[in-house]
């Protein structure tokens, strides 16, 4: 089955295509279509699961030399590890159970199917990203997912805060990408390959300069930071809330936002070969994880207080890794790459199941305000109970998933003081505000009766895949269980796994501080023993400093976008007054040159043309006069002629009469004629006046 | 020969003279009359003393008779018709012969 891997990302691919093209006025039939689709991609990779730990773990490869140059190939292949299997489980599973509560969640909505065909290509991205076998091909589906991302994102385009939202995220993962492609030329100019087993070889051998190692390494992470949402570019996260709530559930809680930490652990072996690099890495995501988790102290979003949460739980598994390249850098001995990839994982699931079950509260009583809610567990059983799970599960508390993921972490950062201290104040803050948000939504009195009174639970299709999920986020931390031989650390390492003693008392302690956050947030917001106004109060200036997220927006907005714009509106300047300036200019030229011609034109030319005719007219007014309408005064006429013509024949003395004479003799006794003819009719006409006057 | 070219002369000039000068438009008629026989004088003329044998001089003049006779009664027909239009027959009213 695992040489048909490669079918598990096309199928949602092939379910995108039939949806568009011919299924979408039929909506549940796009939907379930879809559904069977992934469905089929799930089995398919328990299969693949199942093959790869019959392995035991050792990687699958097939791949296709679509471009080839002498010494230089670019491939499309599939690379099936103990990492792809995981991924691919992790991305069916949530991809499966999303669609399947998409039913619910979205129904009467117009784009429908559409919604499920922008799914369906998500998966087919995000499958593809994860069973790719060179960073040429992961950096497409990379591409990929960005672009359906910023399709779910802005789904409710019509919305402008969704429409603004999408905008920021494709724009600020794509200055991520920005790294991350300058890290795909080093790669291609120092490895000469893309190939992971070939970069990886090429980084080991050591014929690479070691900053060579440290920059790829650097850049590779940058498209990490932009997708995972680490600082500095974690901004575009909490604005994503704005699509649906399925989307932030696959796209940015599970799924895409965890493709950042898939490629760190993918490249593993170049951050192993430079520490700097890895402690970059490492503090990234420390620095990340507490801001994250001190900002969703005070947020009332319900949708962006997991999103903050997210980004806290990303830079956690980022730190993790960074760590173990550092440690092994040294030559020390980490759990890091185990307890990122771990984490991972169990995340996917909690989180997942988080989201949904905000989203199934948000469709009960259509607010995301936790201030408005309260009181819900009375109405919605099955939703308070899977997030109360959920949120047990990322506080640590044994024996649930998070516990054993978040105590491989803790136990990373054992060696490193600073870092052990800031990741268990996280785990306090993080078990802290999530029972703050577990108090405020499903305990205590409603706050909004009209809201409280319309709430609902939610139909079975959107409480099922909470129940699948919440199942998860209990059990599925168990493959990890540090005592099991057979179990997630062996599956990893390939059947090796390195010695690693659990340690009580560090898991004591992570227990601790999960509890104590849950109990301050049970005195706070349940027993209301603590004020949180007056905390507030006393604490204003760090309360406003985390309530506006470190004006982060502010910032990037006035170092930033501000001289962006400036320059832009500078350009504009440019354009209107020198571009504009000298069409305008050409034009007004054009149109005075016109008028110049338009006067020749009207006083030559016409002047000539009419003068003609003028003077045609005037020649013609005084020729009239010679028809005088008697029939006596052509016969003389006639006459006359006749004489002149005989004239011309006879020679006299003194001179010849040709016809040039003749004629022009002939013209001037016309002309004559004309003024006798004229004088002779005035005077007839004045007689005539004299006549009529004397009469009257 | 010149006597009977000099009398064609003197007729046609009458005639001419007539037409010009004669305010009855009868009148003018028959000065017509006075230059059509002068031109029959002269074929007559010529046929004698130029073309010796042969009668083509008096046949033309012959036609030239007939071609006035039916000339004479078209101008009358005109002279009708201006007689009822202008009351008389006096050429110096009848001027509609212009533009």
């Amino acid at each position: 089955m695992t040489e048909y891997a490669f079918l598990i990302p096309l199928l949602p691919l092939f379910a995108f295509v039939i949806v568009v093209f011919s299924l979408r006025w039929k909506e549940k039939v796009s939907a379930w279509f879809s559904i069977a689709m992934i469905v089929i991609s799930w089995l398919m990779s328990v299969v693949v699961l199942i093959e790869t730990i019959g392995r035991q773990g050792a990687p699958y490869e097939a791949y296709y030399t679509f471009v080839s140059f002498t010494n230089f190939h670019l491939e499309i292949g599939i690379l099936v590890d103990a990492l792809t299997a995981i991924m691919l489980m992790v991305v069916t599973t949530i991809g499966a159970c999303t669609e399947i509560y998409s039913i619910g969640y979205m129904k009467d909505d117009p784009l429908f199917s559409r919604f499920f065909a922008y799914l369906s290509l998500f998966l087919f991205s995000m499958l593809g990203l994860v069973v790719a076998n060179n960073f040429f091909m992961i950096f497409i589906f990379w591409e990929l997912v960005g672009l359906t991302s910023y399709l779910l994102i802005g789904f409710w385009f019509e919305k402008k805060s969704a429409a603004d939202a999408c905008k920021k995220a494709f724009i600020t993962t794509r200055t991520g990408d920005l790294g991350f492609l300058v890290g795909l030329f080093m790669i291609g100019v120092y490895c000469g390959t893309f190939n992971y087993g070939g970069v990886f070889d090429s980084v080991a051998s050591g014929m690479i300069p070691a900053g060579i190692v440290t920059a790829i390494a650097i850049f590779v992470f940058c498209g990490a930071v932009g997708k995972s949402a680490q600082f500095p570019l974690h901004v575009w996260l909490p604005d994503a809330m704005e699509g649906p709530t399925p989307v932030s559930c696959l796209i940015h809680a599970a799924t895409m936002v965890a493709a950042g930490v898939y490629l760190v652990a993918r490249s593993m072996n170049i951050f192993v070969a430079s520490a700097d690099a890895s402690l970059v890495v490492a503090i990234i995501g420390v620095v990340t994880s507490f801001m994250a988790a001190s900002i969703a102290l005070v947020q009332v979003d319900i949708k962006r207080i997991l999103a903050y949460s997210t980004v806290s739980q990303l830079g956690y598994m980022i730190m993790a890794l960074g760590l173990y390249g550092y440690d092994t850098a040294h030559h020390h001995h980490s759990a890091g790459y185990m307890a990122g990839t771990f984490h991972l994982m169990t995340h996917a699931a909690f989180k997942g199941l988080l989201f949904l079950a905000a989203g199934s509260v948000i469709h009960a009583v259509h607010t995301n305000d936790i201030r408005e809610m309260g009181g819900l567990s009375q109405k919605m059983k099955i939703t308070s109970l899977t997030f109360i799970i959920a949120s047990l599960s990322i506080a640590g508390i044994f024996p649930l998933s998070g516990f054993w993921s978040k105590d491989e972490i803790v136990a990373t950062a054992a060696h490193h003081p600073v870092f052990l201290v800031v990741t268990l104040v996280i785990a306090f803050m993080t078990a802290f505000y999530m029972f703050r948000l577990c108090f405020l939504t499903f305990f205590g009195e409603p706050r909004d009766q009209h809201r409280f009174d319309h709430a609902h639970e939610s139909p079975r299709v959107m409480t099922w895949p909470l129940i699948v999920l919440a199942f998860l986020s209990i059990f599925a931390g168990w493959v990890g269980i540090p005592w099991l031989h057979h179990g997630y650390t062996w599956f990893l390492y390939q059947g090796n796994p390195p010695e690693h003693t659990p340690s009580w008392v560090l898991m004591i302690i992570a227990t601790i501080v999960g509890l104590s956050g849950i109990g301050l947030a049970y005195l706070i917001y349940y027993k209301k023993t603590i004020s949180a106004e007056k905390i507030g109060s006393t604490f204003r200036p760090i309360y406003t400093l985390l309530f506006n997220k470190y004006y982060f927006d502010e910032i990037y907005q006035k170092l930033i976008i501000d001289p962006i714009m400036a320059f832009a509106r500078f350009m504009w300047t440019f354009d209107a007054r020198v571009i504009d300036g000298a069409v305008n200019g050409t034009a007004w030229a054009t149109i005075l040159w016109s008028d110049i011609k338009e006067w020749f034109d009207t006083w030559i030319v016409d002047g000539a043309v009419n003068g003609a005719g003028w003077l045609i007219q005037k020649w013609s007014n005084l020729l009239r006069f010679i028809q005088t309408g008697k029939v006596q005064f052509y016969a003389l006429f006639i006459a006359i002629l006749v004489v002149l013509f005989g004239l011309t024949k006879v020679e006299f003395a003194s001179a010849t009469y040709t016809w040039p004479k003749m004629t022009v003799i002939f013209l001037a006794g016309l002309l004559l004629l004309a003024l006798v003819s004229r004088a002779i009719t005035a005077r007839e006409k004045a007689q005539q006046n004299n006549k009529e006057d004397n009469r009257s | 020969m010149f006597h009977y070219l000099a009398l064609a002369v003197i007729l046609f000039s009458i005639g001419l003279f007539g037409v010009l000068t004669r305010r009855n438009v009868i009148g003018i008629l028959m000065s017509l009359e006075l230059m059509f026989n002068a031109a029959n004088i002269n074929f007559v003329a010529f046929n004698k003393y130029i073309i010796t044998d042969g009668l083509t001089g008096q046949i033309f003049a012959i036609f030239i008779i007939v071609v006035a006779a039916a000339e004479a009664v078209v101008g009358l027909a005109i002279v009708l018709l201006i007689y009822r239009n202008w009351q008389g027959i006096d050429m110096d009213h009848v001027n509609i012969m212009k533009w």
